[in-house]
């Protein structure tokens, strides 16, 4: 029988991914997908202190950065930032992969995939997500299987 | 409205539409959860692939008690029935996960959990990766029921690692097999020990085979290639040191890392510096991995992303043993001069440790933190250049060394202040052995410190005060000039009152004691008592758990210490004086020493008296808090920056509990924690209190229950006092509040006809029972509010007495353990004046005062 003890991040036990991010340079945020239980203001917080971690980063860095008491896995696509925030412990290759994963499903999805694309279907990418990520963790990785799925579900509407 | 899933007349995309606005827009502690569980429990009893896959999706996405209470019986059915589909398997097992990370009582094991390790064999690789997820979360809190698990994985990575390129087709990403399962079985094997030989056998051909694998030439050039090859060759290492029992397998994990020390990509490099991090700790492959050295030092200095930097200087500090100690110090401290200042504390606090450790001449170790000293003064904090003084003390065979170099290190025109408190310190106990050579003689000793006293903050000028005594013990030659000092007007008459303190008592001190009393009072500080260093503990916190260090006491406490030598005499830093423990813990300590480093905050008087710690005044606040609590029992009843007090407490007749909660809002431990309840004369014959006391280390984040039994004896007006210290970092903490146990408290609500309550009420006529006050409405006055005020006072709320319905009547019963009063109110609002006329009868004066001006400000 505890009391909240303010705005610390709470860790979940063995949770692997906290939230995916997709940023514009400019910052404004085209996907959210939370997988932890935010505030409304802890997410603004959240999205404005990512979007100032990696925007300053360059070819130089790496592409894994701690934040918090996490880290970060990041990559620019054009004018795009796919962030993926996970433990300290997970594996920074294989989910800087797995974000590759999902740009290439989502490229072969809208086909030749730009920004718009997310700003206008946006229902669409949460679908897309939500088939290869689920509860914080990695749930699909087969593109093909993916794709047959999205094509399914497109077909029915 | 919402497009809810489940009306008859759906279409696929408003019940698409209408999950996904449940998943993104509505949080878990929203009603229409409710009318959505039933939609889901349609859908998922649909038995179509789809409707059920959307259900899970979205009972994964919102996760809440609720829907955890309605379904978490239903989907482990569902994983292990044979005729589920593989895709809603997938999704079931992620959804069981969710549900079981934030409601583990509602998912107890059962029959499935033999049938989920199953699945780590099924066809399906998407519903292998899902349960693999799922079994290695649950495996953490249900080791033996998943067991099983550990040789299913482990021939299943074997299958995937060996495969041909062609057999996985749909799993094959840029020519690597199942990379992400791969992964994913690696993380379930590290939640478990080494297996038995027979399956050990395999796992290690397995791990074999991935190393290998790295050797040969890539399929592709393409990054996605190497990348998805590495992470699976990243985690099989990961493995290899958790399991820590195969020389052989390390060795190799470490040479392939020391390949991708010089890769081109930063990634690769950034990570090998990380992963050879945990393997320096490892006894099998210490010295592989310390033939690396150059090339990490080379890291450090030319690596551009300051991270990378952080994790070479992380390498360093792992593999440093006595072999390389003094190398590495040197390398640390070079680049502690251009180091990014977030990072300075961290590197200072490693060098200290690592000069500490390593030290086989104590000069050295005393030049190396002088070093530090120079180079990032700011950030040595007072664990750091308490030890050094400690050890200073402990090692006669440096004591002329220390004071020689600190004397030379004070000539510099501009030097850090925490050298001016090291070198005070020292000066004053052992500047007598380089008082023979004229260039440091006594009087030229003091001049230097003297010249840097205006500098210095009250804290450092406290303790030069100490050294100045001290000289005049030592060299009495100096005695008329410290003096002279001493009797300024600026010390005497120091605004700040340790330092006007210290004057006037070193002052009296010099003048009336005979040298004989005098040596005896400042005789030399003698050795402290070998404890834990602080500095080790300050940088755990820093790191946080499971970092080198704690993998470090771990590998120290398996194998003797292989580098030999004796271990220096830790000691404990400095901790506030409290009124009956001894001055710096020192157990059987001679008469009286003086002038301890000043902790800050404590007070000289604490030397020589016995009385309490000053209890600080109530806090800002304390009044309008101590208010809210009349009418409810539970809450946050102060907060500051570093700590939280919570309440929660039950009352019943005359006895009550309260729960007191203490926060540490911070990452760094209280120490020295102490609350003390505090019952003025008055209060005390009349209020019981009991408690035990609270553990004196609150750790960073953390919180502790303090519980206090309450017992009301008789009636009473005042409040006790809570009064909480602490020592926070380097400073001292004071807190007081008032503590809601009021009179009200044991108030118990009597409902009674309205016959009764007039009759009572005309039995309570003479002037002492009735109090009666007519105030502003400081709240708006609501009806309901006030009514459930009233009822949280203690009182009943009792209808149709009063002919006016906008009145307020209550009645109750105050129980103390002597005797019972019988309690009347009448509660007269006027909303046109926004003022109320509150009247209290009761059978005793100071009770029906009491009450009244409680429940007056409640309004």
């Amino acid at each position: 029988m505890g009391l909240n003890l303010g705005k610390c991040l709470k860790v979940g036990e063995g949770l692997e991914i906290r939230f995916i991010l997709i940023q514009n340079r400019a910052g404004k945020t085209r996907l959210a997908k939370w997988y932890m239980q935010f505030d409304d203001d802890e997410k603004q917080k959240l999205i404005e202190e990512v979007h100032a971690v990696v925007t300053v980063r360059d070819a130089k860095h790496t592409n894994f950065v701690e934040f918090r008491n996490f880290k970060i896995i990041y990559r620019r696509y054009a004018g795009l930032y796919f962030c993926i925030c996970v433990d300290v412990n997970d594996n920074n290759l294989a989910y800087l992969e797995a974000i590759h994963n999902f740009v290439e499903v989502l490229n072969e999805y809208f086909h030749n995939v730009c920004e718009l694309d997310l700003v206008f279907n946006f229902y669409k990418v949460y679908t897309v997500v939500d088939e290869m990520f689920l509860a914080g963790e990695i749930r699909e990785t087969s593109q093909t299987k993916v794709l047959k799925q999205l094509l399914m579900l497109q077909s029915l509407e | 409205m919402v497009p809810v899933p489940g009306r008859l007349k759906r279409s696929q995309t408003s019940q698409l539409k209408g999950y996904l606005f449940i998943s993104v827009l509505v949080n878990s502690n929203s009603e229409l959860i409710r009318l959505i569980n039933n939609a889901i429990k349609n859908d998922l009893a649909s038995r179509n692939p789809t409707f059920m896959g959307l259900a899970l999706h979205c009972i994964a996405n919102v996760g809440s008690r609720e829907m955890a209470e309605a379904f978490a019986g239903e989907i482990p059915k569902i994983l292990v029935a044979g005729d589920t589909m593989d895709s809603v398997k997938q999704s079931a097992a992620l959804c069981l996960l969710r549900l079981y990370r934030t409601s583990p009582d509602l998912v107890p094991m059962g029959d499935w959990t033999s049938r989920v390790v199953h699945l780590l064999n099924d066809q399906h690789l998407g519903v292998v990766t899902a349960a693999t997820s799922l079994i290695s979360t649950l495996a953490q809190k249900n080791p033996e029921e998943f067991k099983t698990s550990v040789s299913l994985a482990a021939s299943r990575l074997s299958r995937i690692v060996t495969s041909a390129s062609t057999d996985l087709q749909d799993y094959t990403y840029y020519f690597v097999p199942a990379p992400w399962l791969s992964v994913k079985l690696l993380r379930l094997l590290q939640c478990y020990p080494p297996p038995d030989p027979a399956v050990r056998g395999r796992l290690t051909e397995c791990l074999e085979t991935v190393l290998n694998k790295a050797q040969e030439p890539p399929k592709s050039k393409k990054v996605q290639h190497s990348n998805a090859k590495n992470a699976v060759l990243f985690e099989a290492i990961s493995l290899i040191i958790h399991h820590d029992s195969e020389p052989n397998l390390l060795v190799r994990a470490c040479n392939q890392l020391g390949q991708f020390l010089q890769h081109r990509e930063t990634n690769l490099r950034y990570l090998a510096l990380e992963s050879m991090c945990t393997l320096a700790s490892s006894e099998f492959s210490h010295e592989a991995v310390k033939t690396h050295i150059e090339t990490v030092i080379n890291a450090l200095k030319t690596e551009r992303d300051v991270s990378v930097r952080q994790r070479a200087v992380d390498l360093l500090y792992a593999m440093c043993d006595r072999s390389n100690a003094q190398q590495i110090v040197a390398e640390m401290l070079s680049y502690l001069e251009t180091a990014d200042y977030s990072i300075r504390e961290e590197i200072v606090l490693k060098v200290a440790i690592l000069a500490e450790k390593y030290a086989v001449d104590y000069t050295w170790y005393v030049d190396t933190i002088l070093n530090l000293i120079r180079i990032a003064g700011d950030y040595v904090s007072e664990e750091v250049w308490y030890r050094v003084i400690q050890i200073v003390i402990n090692r006669d065979d440096v004591q002329g060394y220390a004071a020689k170099t600190v004397f030379e290190a004070l000539q510099a025109p501009a030097c850090h202040e925490n050298l001016v408190k090291v070198g005070g310190y020292i000066l004053g106990e052992f500047g007598n052995l380089i008082a023979g050579d004229p260039r440091s003689s006594p009087l030229i000793q003091f001049n230097l410190l003297h010249s840097k006293f205006h500098l210095c903050s009250v804290a450092t000028r406290a303790l030069l005060l100490s050294t100045y005594i001290k000289f005049i013990n030592l060299f009495p030659e100096t005695k008329a000039t410290i003096q002279g000092v001493l009797r300024a007007g600026s010390q005497l008459r120091n605004a700040d009152v340790e330092l006007q303190q210290r004057a006037v008592e070193y002052l009296r001190l010099s003048t009336v004691a005979s040298t004989d009393i005098l040596a005896t009072v400042l005789e030399e500080m003698p050795p402290f008592p070998e404890r834990e260093s602080s500095i080790l503990a300050k940088l755990k916190k820093k790191k946080g758990p499971n970092t080198v260090t704690d993998l470090e006491e771990a590998k120290r406490e398996r194998s003797a210490d292989v580098n030999g030598g004796p271990e220096p005499a830790p000691a404990s830093a400095v901790s506030t004086p409290s009124p009956s423990a001894d001055l710096l813990g020192l157990g059987a300590a001679p008469p009286a020493p003086a002038g301890p480093p000043p902790s800050s905050g404590g007070l000289l008087v604490d030397v020589f008296s016995d009385s309490p710690s000053a209890v600080a005044p109530l806090a800002p606040g304390s009044e309008d808090n101590f208010a809210r609590f009349v009418c409810k029992n539970n809450g946050v009843l102060f907060e500051n920056q570093l700590l939280q007090i919570g309440l929660k407490s039950e009352f019943r007749q005359n006895l009550g509990r309260m729960f007191i909660f203490y926060g540490n809002k911070t990452s760094t431990q209280f120490l020295s924690f102490t609350p003390t309840l505090i019952c003025s004369d008055d209060l005390q014959p009349n209020l019981s209190l009991q408690t035990k006391p609270v553990d004196p280390t609150v750790d960073g984040g953390a919180q502790v229950q303090q519980v206090v039994n309450i017992e009301c004896v008789s009636d009473f007006t005042e409040a006790p006092v809570l009064n909480i210290q602490f020592r926070y970092g380097g400073t001292f903490q004071n807190v007081s509040v008032k503590l809601p146990i009021t009179l009200n408290k044991f108030f118990q609500p009597t409902e009674m006809a309205s016959q009764d309550f007039f009759q009572r009420w005309k039995q309570l006529s003479s002037p002492q029972q009735e109090v009666q006050n007519i105030f502003k409405a400081k709240h708006p006055m609501d009806t309901e509010i006030t009514k459930a005020k009233i009822i949280g006072f203690g009182s009943a709320l009792l209808e149709d007495v009063d002919p006016n319905p906008a009145n307020f009547v209550g009645a109750g019963i105050i129980h103390t353990r002597t005797t019972q009063i019988g309690c009347l109110l009448r509660l007269e609002p006027n909303l046109q004046a926004q003022m109320y006329r509150l009247t209290l009868r009761t059978s005793k004066e100071a009770v029906s005062r009491r009450l009244c001006a409680l429940l007056s400000e409640q309004f």
